[in-house]
C-alpha cells in the first residue's frame, strides 16, 4: 500500500541559491502534517514541487507511489490547493467559479457536489454573487470548496486562516477537521498560526534554510525543547540556526 | 505634487522597460506613416481613390490583431484574476489549454468583428464579402498567424511572469509597418524587404489588394502565406512548451500572482 504523498531527498537549487535541501518525509492517509518555519525557508518551494509548478534539482515527490515528474496531469486529479496569495477569477459569480473548476477536475454529478459544498461551507447565502466583491472571509470559505471539488487524496493548506477574523478562522479549522474525519484525506499544512497547527496538525516539520531541522508530534516538540508550547518551539528553533 | 512627480518618475528611473515602452509607441506610429505617406506620395493613382482596398485591409488587420490579442487576454486575465497557479494545477495538459485558447480567441474575435464588417456596409459602402470565397483562406490564415503571435507571447508570460506585459500589446504594433497592410512591399526599404518577405502578411495583403484590383486570386501568395504560417505555428508551439519547462525550472508559476 503507497503513502498518499511521500518526498524523498528533495532539494531544489535557484542558480546558486539552495531554497530546499534533501527534504524527505511521508504523509499517511487520514494524516494531517504541519510545515512549518520563517518567510522563505523553503515551505512554498516544496509545496510546488509536490504539486508539479517547480521541476526538483534533484529527489521525487510520489503520490500514491507515482512520480508527479512523470505522471503530472493524472496526478494533478489526486492533489488540490488552497492559498491566500492564489484566487479564482473575480468577475465569475462564486456559482460559475465551482462550476468551472468542477469540470476542470471532471467531477462527477458536479450540481450535486456543488450543493454539498455550499451547505457545508455557508456558500448559499452569496452562491450567485460576484467573487471580487466578497469579504476576504468569504472568499476564503469558496477558495476552500474549489480545493476540495475533487476529493483530493492530498490537500495542500497554505495559510488557509491567514487575514481571516477569530470566527471565520475557527469555522475553516472546524470544517477541515470534520472533512478529514469524514473523508479520509491526507493534509499538508503550511502555517504560521501556532495554535491552528497544534489543534489539527499530528504531527510538524519545522524547516529552516531549505532544510528539516525537526520534526516529531506538538507535544514531543514542546517537551523535547522544555518550552511551554509550539510558538516558543518554532521560536527557538528559528534563532537558534540564525 | 512633487511626491506625486517623484513616485512615478522613480518607477519610470527605475526601469528600462517603461523607458522604452515610452519610446517605442511614438516611434512605431511615425514609422507606419511614414511609409503610408511615402506610399501615397509616390502613387496616388494606385488605388484610384478606392476606399474598400483600405477598409478591408483595416478589417483584414484586425482578425489578426483581435485573434492575437484575445489569445493573450485570456492568459493576461489568469494573471491579473491571480488565478493563473490555480488553472496549472487543474489536471490540464498544456495542448488542452492551447486548444481551449485558440477556440475561445475564436468565438471573441468573431465578437468583436462581425459587429465593424456589418457597419462598413451602411457607412462606407464597403464589404470585405467582395473578396468572395478566397476571403475564407486570408481569414484562416491570418487567424493561424494571430494565434501563433498569441502562443510566442503567452510564452513570454509563462517564462518571464507580468513584466512581460508590455510585449503583449506591442508585439502586434512592431508588426504592422513590415506587414505591408496598407501599400506594397517595394515602399519598404530593401533590409526591410527582406524582413518582411519572411512574414506571411506580406503575401496575405498582397492578395487581398491583387484581388480587389484586377479581380484575381493568386495561390501562389496564398501559398507561400500557409507555409510561413506553418513555420511559425509549430516554432510557436515549441516556444510554449519550452517556456513551461524553463518556468517550472525558474519558479515563475508559482510566483504568478504575488
Amino acid at each position: 500500500m503507497y503513502n498518499p504523498l511521500e518526498i524523498i531527498n528533495l532539494s531544489k537549487n535557484y542558480n546558486t541559491k539552495e531554497a530546499v535541501k534533501n527534504v524527505s518525509f511521508k504523509l499517511n492517509r487520514n494524516e494531517i502534517i504541519g510545515i512549518l518555519g520563517p518567510n522563505g525557508c523553503g515551505k512554498t518551494t516544496t509545496i510546488g514541487m509536490i504539486l508539479g509548478l517547480l521541476k526538483p534539482t534533484k529527489g521525487k515527490v510520489l503520490i500514491k507511489g507515482l512520480e508527479i515528474e512523470n505522471h503530472r496531469v493524472e496526478l494533478l486529479n489526486e492533489l488540490n490547493f488552497i492559498s491566500p496569495y492564489i484566487e479564482l477569477p473575480k468577475k465569475l459569480t462564486v456559482k460559475q467559479n465551482l462550476e468551472v473548476y468542477g469540470r476542470l477536475y471532471d467531477v462527477k454529478k458536479l450540481k450535486t457536489k456543488i450543493e454539498y459544498l455550499c451547505e457545508k461551507l455557508r456558500l448559499n447565502e452569496f452562491i450567485n454573487k460576484i467573487t471580487g466583491e466578497l469579504s476576504s472571509g468569504q472568499k476564503n470559505r469558496v477558495s476552500l470548496a474549489k480545493s476540495i471539488i475533487n476529493d483530493p487524496s492530498v490537500l495542500l493548506l497554505d495559510e488557509p486562516t491567514a487575514s481571516l477574523d477569530p470566527e471565520t478562522g475557527d469555522f475553516v479549522r472546524s470544517f477541515l477537521e470534520e472533512y478529514q474525519r469524514e473523508k479520509e484525506t491526507s493534509i499538508l499544512l503550511a502555517s504560521h498560526n501556532m495554535s491552528e497547527v497544534e489543534r489539527l496538525c499530528s504531527s510538524v516539520l519545522m524547516m529552516n534554510r531549505g532544510s528539516i531541522i525537526d520534526q516529531g508530534t506538538t507535544s514531543e516538540l514542546i517537551s523535547k525543547h522544555g518550552r511551554k508550547n509550539m510558538e516558543e518551539v518554532f521560536l527557538k528553533l528559528t534563532r537558534e540556526v540564525i | 505634487m512633487y511626491g506625486l512627480f517623484l513616485r512615478h518618475f522613480y518607477l519610470i528611473k527605475s526601469s528600462l522597460p517603461r523607458v522604452l515602452d515610452l519610446i517605442y509607441w511614438p516611434t512605431i506610429q511615425i514609422i507606419l506613416w511614414g511609409f503610408i505617406s511615402k506610399f501615397f506620395s509616390i502613387y496616388s493613382d494606385y488605388y484610384n481613390n478606392t476606399l474598400g482596398i483600405i477598409l478591408t485591409c483595416a478589417i483584414l488587420y484586425d482578425i489578426l490583431f483581435r485573434s492575437s490579442i484575445s489569445f493573450n487576454m485570456l492568459f493576461l486575465e489568469e494573471i491579473w484574476s491571480r488565478n493563473f497557479t490555480n488553472l496549472f494545477i487543474a489536471p490540464l495538459k498544456l495542448k488542452e489549454i492551447i486548444t481551449s485558447l485558440v477556440f475561445t480567441a475564436l468565438i471573441r474575435t468573431l465578437i468583436g468583428l462581425v459587429p465593424a464588417i456589418i457597419l462598413t456596409s451602411p457607412l462606407f459602402g464597403v464589404s470585405i464579402l467582395k473578396l468572395g470565397l478566397p476571403l475564407l483562406l486570408l481569414f484562416l490564415s491570418l487567424y493561424i498567424f494571430g494565434i501563433t503571435l498569441g502562443l510566442f507571447v503567452s510564452a513570454g508570460l509563462m517564462r518571464f511572469g507580468p513584466s512581460f506585459e508590455n510585449i503583449a500589446w506591442s508585439s502586434l504594433f512592431l508588426l504592422a509597418p513590415l506587414g505591408c497592410i496598407y501599400y506594397p512591399i517595394e515602399i519598404l526599404p530593401n533590409f526591410f524587404q527582406l524582413i518582411a518577405k519572411g512574414l506571411p502578411l506580406v503575401y496575405i495583403f498582397d492578395e487581398t489588394r491583387s484581388i480587389l484590383l484586377n479581380g484575381m486570386v493568386s495561390y501562389e501568395n496564398l501559398k507561400y502565406a500557409y507555409l510561413l504560417n506553418l513555420f511559425y505555428l509549430i516554432f510557436g508551439l515549441i516556444l510554449f512548451y519550452f517556456s513551461f519547462l524553463r518556468a517550472r525550472i525558474k519558479g515563475t508559476l508559482i510566483n504568478m500572482g504575488e
